[in-house]
């Protein structure tokens, strides 16, 4: 690329801009066709002028147009500064990402497939035309595609200042409007309806005239904070002994209250998606010790979640078919986690000793099998067969009443049980166990030479699991009142497994992020979360996430720094390797080490 | 020297008549062994010829179809590998195999998984640091990212804070660059002074026997050499197969 013919700023990577503006044209036709845009046109972000449909298309051109010119900062390497060039890129890529509309539009209008491509459809042509013709349509997409992609790319070149207060200002309009519907319940609790009246359109979205103020006032608060969170972070982090313990306590006992007080203030609906947040992160604590600690991969852990709910049915409700005596959700319990310890130990036992991928293959059998168990007819005069088991009782706790009706009731009593097992699990991490289970995750042969009874330790992992789904199961079961085999399918496994990987496996921290923003906002199997628009794409999504999750952050969203570090090692020596021809191997794990930081590997011979 | 061991003292480890087989496939044959208290003993062979094995077995990874293992005069064929290591051998396995994504701490600490002496397991933890200064300035590097040499200190360290009688070791040199090596000999050897039996499996058969005091040979799992490090050094056969003259 050193035609001398062509200025400098005009010496673009053709083939990045290429591949980076193809996919994105790509990626539009692909989500426009599974019918995002138009089954999310009803959900407006700022009224009258975005909503959630055309969202789910211009993230593309914005995103891609900020990777074309985006590159590891090598030491050691000549790096050109970012400047036009990269705009230029930027700029290109949007315009060669316009194709998408372009294709769709011209393809829609011309040809039909509705037969194969349900989404194939006139809605959809008229969104992307505005309603205003084809050649609007066409010349309106490739001008908005351009310029997100030069947004996009110009983040490279704005001062850190601007950059990060555009992008607070971007992110924060997204977050609130996103999360209208707690927003607006959490003003009627504190009476406050006045305020979102004028924040939000009555067809839902943010006002334009709101907006504008929004942010402004994100902007100067992303102004006045720079530096502040990231400070206090380091403070903390700084912090020895008592102050620590101190800081921690305080930290904590704020938490708490929140959580305590919060809740008041919300509506139902609000705080049946907590108590469902609740659930599935009591889920994904036990899921995480079996996989993030001690790195046995469990894809039936459902079971374990079903045999809670079903031994409440049975124990508790007048309507189970053979044990009609009610007995108290709190004696339950305790049956409930030692027939979770139990069969732990039963289906642990035989697969505990195979290696992973047999191990993951055997396990997701076990865990549809339990759920047919439950479903058979042979079981009817126990399970109640496929019309399962109804009328499980409310819990009575004597000073309340859990019941499904009131969620903030279920919402305190799932509280307790996960900061229970938050406990238990930050207990666990740091005792000889925990230890032990670390080792076996990541050597088992040395573990056992070490002396560490393997098979012990790993069965003990699957039963501490299976009792934290359980009494999730437990809880579940009081709370909608009934039990049904398909409450317990393979996806809740499958969904729990994400929020663990997306949250950070092994880190408690992780899956509390992840219960929160996975089943929070998309919502879990059956659960409605924030974005109840996105029902039917929850799955898609999920399984994206999960692909982007490991191939770029198998640390998890809130990684340990020390992971962090070693993973992103390799990738970047991965990278190297496969760009050969840009720069050597050598100077790429220098480059890493560096930015390794503190704990880099300096003296490595 | 070891006429006179074995008239006085019982054997700290000893297989006797071991055979044993992967599956179908023989691979230790009547193989007879004995380590006594403080010696440097290695136990040479081609590749396959079943070294590896020999310590597995002698850890309880690797059950004998034949034969018996003993620990201090006890038959242990059927102990598990944590009442062998709590009855003090630990191996520094093939490659080092640190827990690459726990810290050189956590490593050290799981050495003494089994020991339950909290103040002692301080003490020897200090030991180590005194042994490797290098290892205590990265106590908190996750253990994947030492370097070779590193990683090799931080197995070490990891086997003695099991405090063993006997310290098996599988090819500690491998991998590591000729300086290194020279100096991985001289610390075996002054772990060694310190009173602590060494088993270790060699392939550089020069610098292994001489440090050593007594060497073993095997081949295709038979015992086919069996005798002082002097005299192996010595033995013409020795010297032709495995001390690279021809
Ligand atoms: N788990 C196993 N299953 C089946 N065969 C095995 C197993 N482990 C080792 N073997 C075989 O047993 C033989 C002896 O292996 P061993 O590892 O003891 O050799 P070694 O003397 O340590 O060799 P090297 O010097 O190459 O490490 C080899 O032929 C090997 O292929
Ligand atoms: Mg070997």
């Amino acid at each position: 690329m050193s035609a001398s013919a062509t200025p400098a700023w005009f010496q673009l990577d053709w083939r990045r801009v290429g591949r980076w503006g193809g996919l994105c044209a790509l990626g539009i036709v692909l989500v426009s066709l599974i019918g995002m845009p138009v089954g999310l046109d009803r959900r407006i972000i700022i009224e009258g002028r975005l909503s959630l449909g055309y969202l789910a298309l211009i993230w593309m051109p914005l995103l891609f147009g900020y990777l074309v010119p985006k590159r590891i900062v090598l030491e050691g390497v000549e790096n050109p500064d970012p400047g036009i060039r990269d705009v230029l890129a930027g700029l290109c890529a949007g315009v060669l990402a316009g194709l998408g509309p372009l294709l769709l539009i011209l393809g829609i209008d011309n040809f039909n497939l509705r037969k194969p491509l349900v989404n194939w459809s006139p809605q959809l042509l008229e969104l992307l035309t505005f309603g205003r013709g084809i050649g609007y349509g066409v010349a309106v997409w490739f001008a908005i595609c351009a310029v997100l992609g030069l947004v996009g790319s110009s983040m490279h070149v704005l001062p850190a200042n601007v950059r990060r207060v555009v992008s607070f200002i971007a992110y924060g309009l997204l977050f609130i409007s996103v999360l209208e519907a707690a927003i607006d319940d959490l003003s009627e609790g504190f009476g406050l309806e006045s305020l979102t009246d004028a924040m939000y359109a009555r067809r839902g979205g943010l006002t334009v005239k709101f907006s504008i103020i929004l942010a402004v006032v994100i902007g100067v608060l992303s102004i006045v904070t720079k530096g502040r969170v990231k400070g206090a972070a380091n403070h903390y982090k700084g912090l020895q002994g008592a102050e620590r313990k101190r800081a921690s306590m305080l930290l904590f006992s704020g938490v708490t209250a929140l959580c305590i007080v919060l809740p008041m203030f919300l509506g139902m609906i609000m705080n049946e998606l907590l108590a469902n947040v609740g659930l599935f992160l009591l889920l994904a604590l036990g899921l995480n010790i079996v996989v993030g600690l001690a790195g046995i991969l469990d894809l039936g852990y459902v079971a374990f979640f079903a045999v809670g709910g079903y031994t409440t049915a049975v124990l508790t409700s007048a309507e189970s078919p053979f044990f009609t005596p009610e007995l108290h959700f709190g004696f339950a319990l305790i049956v409930v986690v030692a027939m979770a310890g139990l069969t732990g130990l039963v289906i642990g036992a035989p697969v505990i000793r195979m290696r992973g991928d047999y191990l993951a293959i055997v396990t997701l059998g076990f865990g549809e099998i339990i759920r047919l168990l439950f479903m058979s007819d042979w079981l009817k005069p126990y399970f109640g067969g496929a019309q399962g088991i109804t009328n499980v009782p409310h819990v009575d706790l004597g000073f309340a009443v859990v019941k499904g009706t009131d969620p903030r009731s279920v919402f305190y009593m799932v509280l307790v049980l996960c900061v229970l097992a938050v406990y238990v699990s930050w207990r666990l991490q740091g005792s000889r166990l925990g230890r032990a289970w670390m080792a076996i995750r990541e050597d088992e042969q040395v573990a056992e030479a070490m002396g560490i009874n393997t098979v012990n330790a790993k069965l003990m992992a699957f039963v501490v699991g299976a009792m934290m789904a359980a009494v999730s199961g437990a809880v579940l079961a009081a709370k909608v009142g009934s039990v049904f085999p398909n409450s317990f399918m393979i996806l809740v496994s499958i969904i729990i497994l994400v929020v663990v990987i997306v949250g950070g496996m092994g880190n408690i921290a992780g899956v509390l992020v992840g219960s929160f923003v996975l089943i929070g906002v998309l919502g879990g199997p059956r659960q409605p979360g924030l974005l109840q628009e996105f029902q039917s794409y929850k799955l898609l999504i999920y399984g994206a996430l999960l692909v982007f999750m490991m191939l770029k952050r198998p640390e998890g969203l809130v990684p340990s720094a020390r992971r962090s570090q070693e993973l992103h090692q390799e990738e970047f020596l991965q990278d190297a390797w496969l760009k050969g021809e840009d720069h050597d191997i050598e100077e790429a794990a220098e480059a890493a080490a560096a930015v390794g930081g503190s704990e880099g590997t300096g003296d490595q011979a | 020297m070891s006429a006179e061991q074995s008239a006085g003292q019982t054997a700290l480890l000893e297989f006797r008549k071991v055979n044993t087989h992967y599956g179908a496939v023989h691979i230790l044959k009547d193989v007879d062994l004995a380590i006594y208290p403080g010696e440097l003993v290695c136990l040479l062979g081609g590749n396959a010829s079943g070294k590896t094995t020999t310590l597995k077995t002698l850890l309880g990874m690797v059950i004998p179809t034949s034969g018996e293992v003993v620990f201090d005069g006890e038959v242990v064929n059927h102990q598990p590998t944590s009442y062998r290591v709590a009855n003090g051998v630990t191996m520094v396995p093939e490659n080092r195999r640190l827990f690459k994504r726990l810290s050189v701490k956590e490593n050290l600490v799981l050495g003494a998984y089994l020991r339950k002496d909290k103040d002692d397991i301080e003490a020897d933890l200090e030991y180590v640091y005194e042994l490797f200064p290098r290892v205590k300035e990265r106590l908190n590097q996750k253990s994947g990212t030492l370097s070779g040499g590193e990683q090799q200190m931080v197995a070490i360290g990891r086997a003695l804070m099991s405090r063993p009688k006997v310290l098996l070791m599988d090819e500690p040199s491998m991998g590591l660059a000729p300086a290194l090596v020279q100096q991985n000999f001289e610390l075996i050897q002054q772990i060694n002074d310190e009173g602590m039996a060494i088993f270790m499996v060699e392939q550089n058969a020069n610098m292994a026997l001489s440090i050593a005091d007594r060497g073993w040979v095997l081949q295709t799992g038979m015992v086919v050499l069996n005798d002082t490090a002097e005299a192996l050094l010595a033995n013409p056969e020795m010297r032709a197969a495995y001390l690279g003259e021809a």
